[in-house]
């Protein structure tokens, strides 16, 4: 053998997964290697062909196939192909063709296997493939992602907020005890005595209504039987609470917290889809929690004046903070800011009637885009629309709903949802409109398919009710459900401004940043990196009728219909988890170091860990936004701008 | 350094028989050995599809161009099939020249004086080399280099030649780049030089990655690369050899 293989050896040693090879196998591994050249379009590997090589590419590029002939994956230099094969010791699945004249090193199967067998982080490597290595990479958590960058400052020392990772079925403890509504109040008393339980879940009796009928608790009999000294032969449905707030299993833990502080309650049953799990309590979520900022919901409604409220805004940033080192996911902090930012325009619009008196006609605030999808982060402008019930005149009562919107906006951007850029606020004349108005917007701008237009409406259609006649929302949210799935122009539309925006990812897996401007030599993690995962996610999902808004919910959605090829949902989750992580962790080192959050990063102050990391889960959402060209048909004129 | 003239049949090896012929004929009237059992192992018809033939990629640096008066330093070889080089034969000998005068060595080569002090001389490496060679159609980037001081070397130690064929990726180039220096006129014309045919240039023209040059081994695997490129893009695995050697 000859070590003097310099061009060899030293560009294998300088990629994973040699790289941490010792450097006798590498030398060893030199000796053995074989070199073969490919032209452009030259088949490499054709499917079923005998497994005998690892191949690394040494120059060049080289595409892979799914067995359907549909494009898996685009690699360059310095990348590996083949390993499964060799590893099932079976055939080629997946063909490989040369796109470029390639140069490629062979190794030969048994050299592998020794290098499999002996070191394990080539076997782990290897075992992975882009979609897998995202997968382990969010498994593994925070600690692993940027060294030491993040200080972890829980004071107790301990690895993150249980509160934040556990879903709600880890909280349950108890088997659920549950009666008929038509029991007497005394039956019912004795069953909770029987279970040592606080409260009793009261099942509907059948038919296509919700599971769970009502609910009672001991303060219900001590305040609504004894105090009133009510029969206690009378059925339990008489005293029961009705329109029982529920969460699912799968929920965290966290967001069953902020639905509780948000509607007062002390019990919140668990379903599992529609059959009831248990039920949480405060004291069960207080048990597990671990700090008291979490309540800050509950101070956003005790606070009298805007001024009040404004004060709160360092409490969110360090809130924020805090979630983020104990480690909660994307989904917890998101859903978390939303929350936060909804009782915030909740509580200013309070506090506005309260101040310009009550409201000449019923309306609707609308959410809109981000804080819609419970995606709010630090960074998000405020979006927002007043939906009037149709009975509005605007010549006599628009100077109210002006003054309202004015209050609203001004109060949010002092508590740190900034302006939006855009002007979607309510404070827009264009924004503040009846019903029947918003109708046919909607009409409009999922019939006429004009899109230039859509290209700043697609926020409209992240929209939730979240103050007054709620119900207005739901009345555009049906129209929006029945009409955008059967209008395939619209959706081809909404499609082609959903590829607007590309990763920032090169042919060859190199960043792709921008080239000048104050964010030079940078990319957007937003622009680039989460809002095309979100723009996806809402056109498969309005394709499918689907009713959910956060892009999580939509992705599970989207996953049970056939818009997606089989495991395609998945490795879109894993990005958008590990894409918003990151983004996440920039902003709040940001705002740990005091500085204006943005959502630009320059790839040398990433780990190398979420360099790798990152052009996995961008390389999934390219190939996502590749296949919705295709699924929809954007063809002719569809921008692919950079 | 001018190629070697286009038209392979003038070459003068192959201009009255083949080199098949001319091994039978060389086995039977050398003395050396080693030279005879490299004869014996024969070569390949002409008429051989490139697919079915041995190669081995040859480079060697020497202390300069002179035939007469410069000497080896080292010689590097990779044998490969026409689409596939394989490592585990690869070899790179440094070699000590026998009274040669001092030359500024590490300058391009990296190999200093302490590195020869200690290496064989070439009579030492000889038998070896050819063992190498034997069976095998030599590649290599400029032939004249390779073959010109093989066979002045055994001429000096054996009095006896070493002649083989060889097919020339730098040959091969200019078949298709014929070399051309536009004088004042044709410039003007818009007439522009031809492409440069030195390995690097070369290489570069088949997508092919930037190798640190003049170091033997790496040469060899250069021109191995080289040479399975231009099989790839113009020639096909049924081409004769005989088409290609010079």
């Amino acid at each position: 053998m000859e070590i003097e293989l310099f061009e060899i050896r030293n560009h294998i040693i300088s990629h994973p997964p040699f790289r941490h090879l010792p450097k006798e196998a590498v030398d060893e591994l030199v000796a053995h290697v074989q070199v073969a050249y490919f032209k452009s379009n030259a088949m490499i590997l054709e499917k079923g062909q005998a497994a005998e090589y690892l191949h690394f590419i040494r120059k060049g590029a080289v595409e892979i196939f799914r067995s359907s002939g549909e494009l898996l994956t685009r690699m360059g230099e310095g990348e590996c192909f083949g390993q499964f094969a060799l590893m099932r010791k079976k055939k080629v699945r997946y063909p490989a063709k040369a796109i470029e004249d390639t140069l490629i090193y062979l190794i030969p199967d048994d050299r592998f296997q020794i290098l499999y067998d002996r070191f394990d982080k080539f076997a782990d490597f290897m075992e992975e493939d882009n979609s897998i290595r995202l997968q382990h990479a969010l498994e593994q958590g925070p600690q692993r992602w940027n060294g030491n960058e993040i200080q972890t400052t829980s004071p107790s020392g301990h690895q993150g907020n249980p509160l934040l990772f556990s879903k709600l079925s880890t909280l349950l403890h108890s088997k659920i005890i549950t009666a008929s509504p038509a029991v007497t109040i005394q039956e019912a008393a004795r069953i909770m005595t029987r279970n040592r339980v606080s409260s009793l879940v009261l099942l509907a009796e059948t038919g296509s209504g919700p599971p769970i009928a009502g609910l009672i608790t001991d303060r219900d009999l001590r305040k609504r039987v004894i105090a009133r000294g009510m029969a206690l032969s009378a059925p339990v449905s008489d005293i029961m609470s009705r329109n029982i707030v529920t969460h699912q299993a799968g929920d965290f833990a966290f967001e069953a917290m902020l639905t509780m502080m948000r509607h007062n309650l002390h019990h919140l049953p668990i379903l599992d889809n529609d059959t009831p799990l248990g039920v949480v309590t405060v004291s069960d979520l207080i048990q597990y929690a671990s700090h008291g900022s979490i309540f800050i919901v509950g101070d956003i409604f005790r606070k009298k004046t805007v001024d009040e409220l404004a004060d709160l805004a360092p409490d969110i940033r360090r809130l924020f903070v805090q979630l983020v080192n104990e480690g909660a996911n994307a989904h917890t902090i998101g859903a978390a800011l939303s929350r936060i930012g909804v009782s915030l325009s909740q509580r200013l619009l309070q506090l506005g009637e309260k101040e310009l008196g009550p409201p000449p006609v019923p309306y609707c605030l609308l959410a809109l885009g981000a804080m819609a999808r419970d995606e709010l982060t630090l960074l998000t402008d405020q979006d927002n629309a007043f939906v009037l019930d149709d009975a509005f005149h605007p010549e006599s009562q628009d100077a109210y709903f002006k003054a309202l919107a004015r209050f609203l906006s001004d109060g949010l951007h002092r508590c740190g949802l900034h302006y939006c850029k855009g002007n979607i606020m309510a404070t827009n004349k264009q924004w503040r409109q009846p019903l029947s108005v918003w109708k046919s917007q909607f009409s409009d701008w999922i019939d006429n398919h004009d899109p230039r237009a859509l290209l700043n409406a697609s926020i409209f259609f992240d929209l939730d009710g979240i103050f007054g006649e709620t119900r207005f929302a739901d009345e555009l949210k049906h129209l929006i459900r029945t009409k955008a799935g059967d209008s395939p122009r619209f959706l081809t539309c909404l499609a082609r401004n959903a590829l607007l925006r590309r990763p920032p990812l090169g042919f060859f897996r190199q960043f792709v940043l921008e080239p000048d401007g104050a964010h030079k030599n940078t990319f957007n993690l937003k622009r680039r990196g989460t809002a095309p995962i979100c723009d996806l996610a809402r056109v498969h999902a309005l394709a499918c009728g689907s009713t959910k808004l956060n892009t999580e919910n939509r992705l599970e959605d989207i996953k049970k219909t056939d818009l997606l090829a089989e495991g395609v949902g998945d490795d879109l989750l894993d990005a958008l988890e590990f894409i918003s992580m990151v983004r996440i962790r920039n902003q709040a080192r940001q705002a740990e170091r005091k500085e204006a959050p943005h959502n630009n990063v320059h790839p040398s102050t990433l780990s190398a860990f979420e360099r790798r990391h990152l052009k996995d889960a961008f390389q999934i959402v390219a190939r996502a936004q590749d296949f919705l060209k295709f699924r929809y048909n954007t063809g002719r004129g569809s921008s692919n701008s950079r | 350094m001018r190629p070697r003239p286009r038209d392979h049949k003038q070459a003068p090896h192959t201009a009255a028989e083949d080199w098949q012929t001319r091994f039978n004929h060389l086995s039977r009237n050398v003395t050396d050995p080693r030279l005879k059992a490299f004869y014996r192992a024969s070569c390949v018809p002409a008429h051989t599809p490139v697919k079915k033939v041995n190669f081995m990629a040859l480079d060697l640096e020497t202390t300069g161009l002179d035939l007469e008066t410069d000497a080896i330093l080292s010689i590097g070889y990779i044998p490969l099939k026409f689409n596939r080089i394989c490592c585990s034969s690869a070899r790179n000998i440094i070699i000590r020249p026998g009274e040669s005068p001092e030359h500024p060595l590490a300058e391009i080569h990296g190999i200093t004086h302490s590195h020869l002090k200690n290496a064989p001389e070439f009579d030492n490496i000889l038998e070896d080399l050819l063992n190498a060679m034997a069976g095998h159609i030599i590649l290599a980037h400029y032939n004249t280099i390779e073959r010109g001081f093989l066979d002045r070397a055994c001429r000096e130690l054996l009095g006896q030649p070493l002649e083989f064929p060889v097919v020339d990726t730098m040959e091969l180039e200019a078949r298709i780049h014929t070399p051309f220096t536009p004088n004042t006129f044709q410039r003007w014309m818009g007439l522009s030089p031809s492409p440069s045919l030195r390995l690097s240039h070369s290489r570069e023209r088949y997508g092919l990655p930037r190798y640190t040059p003049h170091h033997a081994l790496t040469d060899a695997l250069a021109t191995a690369e080289l040479f399975m490129a231009q099989v790839a893009d113009r020639f096909s695995p049924e081409t004769p050899v005989g088409e290609l050697w010079i």
